[in-house]
């Protein structure tokens, strides 16, 4: 992705590639949408791939 | 995916914005980079690792955490020697694939969208703020991101939670509540609604660490307002963690302690030792709220979060743009998660004619057809040195070369690489390879891409095998290279056995009804509605009453003031002027059966003579039946007029009646919750009470209202109200378990008993009405569960898939919760998730088919005796009996399958296969697993 796909019809930009904005993207290209996923810092993830566990399973957050 | 990347402008309208994007360098190369950290290892320079809240050291050139994505490294222009003083460089030569690029400048583009979602997040509370508890002062005073951190496993400190300023171990932690929030003082007037967990969270987990600790937890109210996260609490405090209800004043050093000082409800102040206090830091706007306000044209509210209302909580002012996660308002995952889904589902509506043009299809060559001989291809990888450095790769690629079937072996720097993906798959087309072995890392990380390129070379993607000779050769036996190689050799020869025997999978696509069937037709299963009609699917509405509405009709208005009787009104109107709504009132769901793609119900609508049975196909079923105030024993409701329910308190307070605001009110909270008759909390009986309390004062100023509660749950804006209430004069009082209110009669007159914890007595009253904040319960779960086979918590609520990531999918594939029936929540998040289920719903719609993974269980009807054992074992329903002639058979519903395994292990006559892990397979496996053996006994 990237360079020379700026012109797309059906398009979304989700700002902000924390979970929720990772979610968006994800259900939006499996509805049918290609979607631009801008984020500013080097990795998506945000504060939950900061976090250990999480409630109530534990389950590792990445 | 654009990262490193800033939003500068935004032009245009709904439909046909134009967004430009800056995005920085990242100074190596993505497509070349292929993450093995030496670079790191010889970058010169210190960098404070953000990643870790600064607990640890990284280099300018580094990655933040190995499962990253984009898994490229990056560096950090703000230390990096070269980028600042033009020096250094060590990293080019070092790094093998050449991709480090300090020519890499930042690059403008625009980008033509038609619609925008806002998920910026949250920021931190400010350092001043955090200063009062000696934040900064003493090492000892950290805030729970940074203990998050220490906890972590995979952290810093390995999860060993130790004090900055000595290194021991604490004996005694404190936690500190609403730091950053619910204090005016840093101009926080709301409460940041995910503190309180996570700090039980976190202490359960240091508890665990280290059972010894003494954990005690300094808060106002406890708020674990969300579904089953009272159940938590009780955890924590049989583990022994301490509650104090107290307003923390100061945190002073002391000696190489901390003096925490205290005051409690009764006014006595304290002062208690601590080891390390832990500050439970609130969520903030995000740093760059304004600027994304002023780009875009969007509101905020007075605490910078985008302003949003009940009724439409995540559309913003600005058309075609919306809001999602903590920028909305303070939340935690679930509700992000829910957000995000019903953002996605808000704009496909709006642009749902648009749908697919931006979608690359991708074709695959023909598969080759089945050859009996396998022609077996092995690739054994060095992953860098990860690998090489303790295994001997070429000993291990050489030990297959007698190996019968392989046709071919090599070795790779890196298997995974773009260019090593090309040299396989022309590798498989020129040898004519129709069976693949790659010994590298993990399938779970890699398997998906090397399926690909099977495909891509014509291969089934069923014919590959990975071995992962990293994690459980290279890494777990780092100092035993000579075992490690050994132990290689023996799962490559195991992965060759059952590469012989594999066979290809079809990939199994099933038809979808393009229809849903939406159970309830309040607000949420009104908005599901909507919004897919808005995506333009057709659903049919099942109402059991005879008019669409629920709850909401019950309500007067909302606790931002919005009047809900137009709303309602409006709402209904739409959705039966809808053509694509199919609208059933008086009606129930009699039977269901099928699958996700494929239902058939059998629906009774209609009342008296005009009832009749509807048979409706549909792909997916969406469940919003809502629920209704729970009656409780013991407070003489229905015996005394004088006592209602909060619902009935909004009514008449909305009404006429001239004395319908008396003089003197007695609200009771969790009447009935919260371990009484129901075990959890209702998590708007609170809001509801206040809300109420307002409304009193507001008809009637003189009029005593007190409120009895256990802890006020006025969650996020919600704590605005609380704080109003307060200041017009309404009194809150809490009681504990042990001292109950009591209500009786006496004389005809309506009393109430309670022991008053601020004045520390016994008070006896008797007002004029009685508000008891009841609870909810959900409606017709238990049927719906039996017929759908979709699983119940304890308190008879729908068991989400995963409570955390798919919080409106059932475990049962093809259906849907949102509302009440998922769980007790306000309006406004009922609608969101009315929202996001109905995204999801519409994801098997718009594909028009649901693709199963071809490793799912196959029956074998020959050997099948018919016990029906692997059918109610079934966690997803995905076993069906049918009749072949006049015997009984299980057969596997593959769209519902999730390859388990369970059916396969239970079956008593072995008639059960998984497709990929045959019995023929594993067991070749085994064997030759046990030819070492054998030639190990020979050798010695």
């Amino acid at each position: 992705m990237g360079k020379g796909m700026e012109h797309r019809a059906g398009s979304v930009m989700v700002v902000g590639g924390g979970i929720a904005g990772v979610q968006a993207a994800l259900d939006l290209t499996e509805l049918g949408y290609y979607v631009y996923l801008v984020e500013k810092a080097a990795v998506v993830g945000g504060v939950m791939a900061q976090l250990d566990k999480t409630f109530p399973t534990n389950d590792c957050s990445l | 995916m654009l990262t490193n990347a800033d939003f500068l402008a935004l032009d245009g309208k709904p439909g046909d914005f134009t967004a430009k994007i800056r995005q920085r360098p990242r100074y190596i190369d993505a497509d070349s980079c292929t993450a093995c950290g030496l670079c790191t290892q010889y970058c010169p320079k210190h960098h404070v690792d953000s990643y870790n809240e600064g607990l640890s050291i990284t280099r300018p050139i580094h990655i933040d955490y190995a499962q990253a994505v984009p898994a490229t490294y990056y560096i950090d222009p703000s230390t990096c020697l070269h980028l600042l003083h033009d020096t250094c460089q060590i990293c080019v030569p070092v790094c093998q694939s050449h991709a480090i690029n300090f020519k890499q400048q930042p690059e403008e583009l625009e980008l033509k969208v038609g619609a925008v979602i806002l998920s910026p997040g949250f920021g931190k509370i400010g350092e001043d703020t955090l200063a009062k508890f000696s934040y900064g002062k003493h090492p000892d005073v950290v805030t729970s991101f940074e203990f998050e951190r220490m906890t972590t496993a995979s952290g810093p400190f390995l999860g060993e939670v130790k004090c900055f300023s000595d290194g021991r171990h604490p004996k005694s932690i404190a936690f500190i509540q609403c730091v950053g929030s619910r204090d005016l003082g840093c101009d926080n007037g709301y409460c940041s609604s995910v503190c309180c967990m996570y700090a039980i969270k976190e202490a359960m987990v240091a508890k665990e660490h280290d059972p010894e600790v003494e954990i005690t937890v300094y808060y106002m109210d406890i708020r674990t307002q969300g579904k089953d996260f009272d159940k938590a609490q009780q955890r924590a405090e049989a583990m022994g963690i301490r509650f104090i209800r107290a307003k923390v004043g100061a945190v002073t050093p002391w000696e190489n302690r901390l003096q925490l000082t205290y005051s409690t409800l009764d006014g006595r102040h304290e002062f208690d030792p601590f080891d390390m206090v832990v500050l439970s830091v609130g969520l903030e706007s995000p740093r760059d709220a304004k600027g994304i306000a002023e780009i875009t044209g969007i509101e905020l509210n007075e605490y910078d979060f985008a302003k949003s209302n009940t009724f439409d909580p995540l559309t913003t002012n600005r058309e075609g743009i919306i809001v999602a996660g903590a920028f909305q308002g303070p939340k935690d995952i679930p509700e992000s998660v829910t957000q995000a889904s019903a953002a996605a589902g808000i704009v496909a509506g709006l642009l749902e004619k648009q749908r697919g043009q931006g979608i690359i299809h991708k074709d695959y060559p023909a598969e080759k057809a089945e050859t009996d001989e396998p022609r077996i291809g092995v690739f054994v990888c060095h992953c860098g040195i990860n690998i090489s450095s303790v295994v001997d790769v070429i000993k291990v690629e050489n030990s297959v070369e007698d190996m019968e079937g392989v046709v071919y072996h090599t070795d790779s720097l890196y298997s995974c690489s773009q260019d090593a993906i090309e040299t396989l798959k022309k590798t498989i087309i020129e040898h004519d390879l129709n069976r693949v072995v790659i010994a590298a890392c993990s399938p779970r990380t890699h398997e998906p891409l090397f399926q690909e390129t099977l495909k891509d070379a014509g291969l089934n993607p069923c014919l590959v095998e990975m071995v992962n000779i990293r994690d459980q050769c290279s890494w777990v036996h780092a100092g035993e290279p000579g075992a490690a190689t050994d132990k290689s050799e023996d799962l490559v020869r195991m992965a060759v056995a059952k590469a012989r025997k594999l066979k290809p999978l079809p990939a199994q696509t099933v038809p979808v009804t393009a229809k849903a069937l939406i159970v309830g037709g309040g607000i949420a299963g009104m908005t599901v509605a909507l919004t897919l009609a808005d995506q333009g699917f057709e659903s049919v509405l099942l109402e059991k009453s005879k008019a669409l509405g629920g709850n909401l009709g019950l309500l007067n208005h909302t606790l931002d003031h919005s009047e809900t009787a137009s709303h309602l009104k409006a709402l209904v109107a739409k959705v039966k002027k809808n053509k694509k709504i199919d609208v059933l009132t008086n009606a129930s769901l009699e039977q269901s059966a099928g699958f996700i793609g494929n239902f058939s119900s059998v629906i009774s609508a209609g009342a008296g003579k005009s009832k009749k049975e509807h048979t409706v196909d549909h792909g997916v079923v969406i469940l919003a039946t809502g629920g209704h105030e729970h009656r409780p024993d013991g407070y003489l409701l229905e015996k005394s007029s004088k006592v209602l329910t909060q619902q009935e308190l909004e009514k008449r307070l909305a009404g006429t009646s001239k004395n319908r605001a008396p003089d003197s009110v007695i609200m009771i909270q969790c009447a009935g919750s919260r371990g009484d008759d129901l075990n959890y909390c209702s998590k708007v009986c609170c809001n509801h009470a206040v809300k109420n309390a307002l409304q009193i004062k507001e008809l009637n100023p003189a009029s005593q209202v007190i409120v009895l509660y256990r802890d006020m749950r006025t969650y996020g804006y919600a704590e605005d109200a609380y704080r109003e209430a307060r200041l017009k004069g309404v009194v809150f009082i809490p009681y504990d378990l042990d001292h109950k209110p009591e209500i009786y009669e006496k004389s005809r007159k309506l009393h109430v008993k309670f022991f008053d914890s601020l004045m520390q007595e016994e008070v006896d009253m008797t007002p004029d009405l009685v508000a008891l904040s009841v609870g909810i319960v959900p409606d017709g779960t238990e049927d719906l569960s039996k017929l759908l086979k979709a699983p119940l918590t304890d308190d008879k609520f729908f068991l989400e898939a995963h409570v955390k990531l798919r919080p409106v999918e059932l475990p049962v594939a093809g259906v849907y919760v949102c509302g009440l029936a998922h769980g007790p929540k306000p309006v406004d998040e009922t609608i969101a998730q009315a929202q996001a289920a109905a995204a999801k719903a519409a994801i098997p719609l718009v594909k028009g088919s649901v693709s199963v993974d071809p490793i799912v269980s196959t029956v074998d009807e020959d050997t099948c005796i018919g016990c029906s054992l692997c059918a109610s074992l079934c966690p997803f329903g995905a076993i069906e009996m049918i009749k072949v002639g006049k015997k009984r058979k299980a057969r596997t519903i593959a769209a519902s399958c999730k390859a388990c395994g369970i059916c396969a292990s239970h079956c008593p006559t072995f008639a059960i296969s998984m497709g990929g892990f045959t019995n023929d397979q594993i067991n070749s496996q085994i064997e030759a697993f046990g030819k070492a053996t054998e030639k190990e006994t020979a050798e010695v």
